[in-house]
């Protein structure tokens, strides 16, 4: 009994109703995949200037010179990819630990105010980025004088409002029970947020540790108007540089390209359960 | 026992004030610096003439220039179509495939849910890289060489200002909807069955148990993925900026982006901080407006 008949005694029926539904799936599977499939397929043909030349669609060769190209185009091709993981991998550290923190507090300890300023983080949501990114600017190159360093690019990320609300839902379906008990053993605060609260949320806590990872390698904004030196740019803001430098190179654009994805791609495939849980985590209601 | 456990639960741990504060420090310095005072900021820079050394206070001048000034509401307007153009398509795109994907068994549930998501970890430059040569202009351009196949002919697709959108919302539908369909089938999967039993004993039909059970009941989620995507859609302008930078003739310059080019390209802080404004006045009415007429029977 739901939404589709369940063929009953009709076996084959069944069969045929799948097949179709999967066949259909799969074509519109492959219209999405395939920007993927042809940057991925694209990035191993041959260095040279587009001009006349006609895309194919299945790989004729591999070649691994657009790569070269795209490595050799600046001597900081490499820097920025290391920008890219150390930018992400503080901001990502600093988010699960600062977030944590503040959602437990949030959730389960009382303190004056805490109703109001947890509401004043929600409004605070709400505003769109446009408004703040000025003045933020401004903060930065004007009144910090950072521009151009990796605290410009770290600081304004360090733990987000969104990151703090996924946190505290997560904590307030935690008993209070089991906490009033740990500090009736003797645990202070800290000890247990470190030695309850944190291996109680692991999950949530990975969920957003992948996708703070994955938001920050991917940002292009930021990163693109903070940073003015070569070796101070990120991989998106490289990429785009180097789109902007080389208009007719395709292969090597492609290249560039699958290198700035491919890292998500690998952290994708080998955490996919957490990617997918990430999704409704934080959506629906709970 | 309910009744002891009642007070039990209310009560939370007490005498921790100063706990309290020092877990949420962090987070409150780095919210105060880094939003609250960029918000104030924003709305003091608004009614100035923004110079780094001595701005002057205008009034209300960048808000009147903003509101006489036709590119202003010319992005306003290629914003609504972006909106109505790509909105409501992504949110049938994915309740299609989230219905299609429900019969399927949870194995092939979890890869269409992988496969639909995958383009989504790949970052907008990457992407904007790709599309830019989905939309080569050559004869030998990868959408044109597909149209040429129906008969269609060559077009300068964001080249030319009657296609330059259309591009844009092409390339929003056949991104990734990984996200929208994955909230429908969790919401598909939380209906009760008792319902579909019900409605079998009465001899209902697929479509009537479409219109009557799934419809109805997937409403807050349907309200929620709309709210949100129109919220995204209104702030949109990485690929405006990197696709066709506005152009041509400023046919896609978005909301988004003319914020973005008078504070980063004519350096007018002022008239940016009074326009984006102007922009979360106008994304907060349409929200309140959306969970009005569509949420009256919605319950959170």
């Amino acid at each position: 009994m739901s939404l589709y008949n369940d063929h009953t005694g009709h076996v084959a029926a069944k069969y045929i109703r799948n097949a179709v539904i999967i066949i259909i799936l799969l074509l519109f599977a492959l219209a999405t995949i395939f920007p993927i499939y042809f940057m991925i397929i694209s990035s191993f043909g041959d260095p040279v200037e587009a001009g006349a030349m006609s895309y194919s669609l299945i790989p004729t060769k591999i070649s691994l010179d657009s790569y070269k190209f795209f490595f050799e185009y600046s001597e900081y091709s490499l820097r920025w990819l290391l920008n890219s993981l150390f930018v992400a991998s503080v901001v990502t550290v600093s988010n699960v630990f600062f977030a944590s923190m503040a959602g437990y507090a949030f959730s389960k300890i009382r303190f004056k105010g805490r109703t109001a300023l947890f509401t004043l983080l929600l409004i605070a949501m709400m505003i769109p980025y446009q408004v703040t990114q000025v003045p933020l600017y401004i903060l930065i190159v004007n009144i910090f004088q950072i521009q151009n360093t990796y605290s410009a690019l770290i600081l304004p990320g360090l733990v987000t409002v969104y990151n703090i609300f996924l946190a505290k839902q997560f904590m307030s379906s935690i008993p209070t029970e089991v906490l009033e008990c740990a500090k009736i053993e003797g645990c202070n605060q800290f000890q247990v947020y470190f030695r309850i609260i944190l291996p109680l949320s692991k999950t949530v806590l990975a969920v957003m540790a992948i996708l703070t990872f994955m938001d920050s390698w991917n940002t292009f904004f930021w990163p693109f108007l903070v940073t003015n030196t070569m070796d101070m740019q990120t991989i998106q803001v490289g990429l785009k540089n180097f789109r902007f430098a080389n208009t007719t190179y395709f292969a090597p654009m492609m290249a560039g390209a699958t290198i700035s994805a491919l890292p998500m791609f690998i952290l994708f495939f080998s955490l996919q359960k957490y990617f997918l849980k990430g999704v409704t985590v934080g959506a629906v209601k709970g | 026992m309910t009744q002891l456990a009642k007070p039990l639960k209310k009560r939370r741990i007490k005498g921790d004030g100063g706990w309290g504060y020092a877990f949420i420090a962090v987070a409150l310095v780095v919210f105060a610096v880094f939003t609250a005072y960029p918000v104030v900021s924003a709305f003091i820079i608004s009614f100035q003439d923004y110079k780094p050394l001595g701005s002057t206070f205008v009034g209300f001048d960048n808000y009147i220039d903003s509101f006489k000034d036709s590119l202003f509401w010319k992005s306003l307007v290629n914003t609504v179509v972006y909106t109505i153009l790509t909105v409501p398509v992504a949110l049938i795109i994915s309740f299609g495939v989230a219905i299609l994907i429900l019969p399927l068994n949870k194995k092939l549930q979890t890869t269409f849910k992988a496969i639909y998501y995958l383009p989504a970890v790949a970052s907008g430059v990457a992407l904007s890289v790709v599309w830019l040569w989905i939309f080569d202009p050559m004869p030998t351009g990868i959408l044109n060489q597909v149209l040429g196949f129906f008969g269609i002919n060559n077009q300068n697709w964001l080249g030319s200002s009657s296609t330059s959108m259309f591009s844009l919302v092409l390339m929003s539908w056949l991104s990734s909807h990984g996200t929208s369909i994955i909230i429908y089938l969790a919401a598909l999967l939380g209906i009760d069955d008792s319902y579909y039993e019900a409605a079998e004993l009465d001899g209902a039909s697929f479509i009537k148990k479409m219109w009557y059970i799934v419809i109805p009941c997937l409403k807050p989620t349907t309200l929620f993925l709309l709210v949100t995507g129109v919220i995204g859609s209104f702030q949109v302008f990485q690929n405006a900026y990197l696709m066709t930078g506005g152009g041509p003739d400023n046919a896609t310059t978005m909301v988004g982006l003319l914020i973005f080019n008078n504070a980063f390209k004519y350096f007018e802080f002022g008239k940016a901080a009074a326009q984006s404004l102007v922009l979360a006045l106008i994304i907060g009415v349409i929200s309140l407006v959306q969970f009005k007429f569509w949420g009256k029977d919605v319950e959170y």
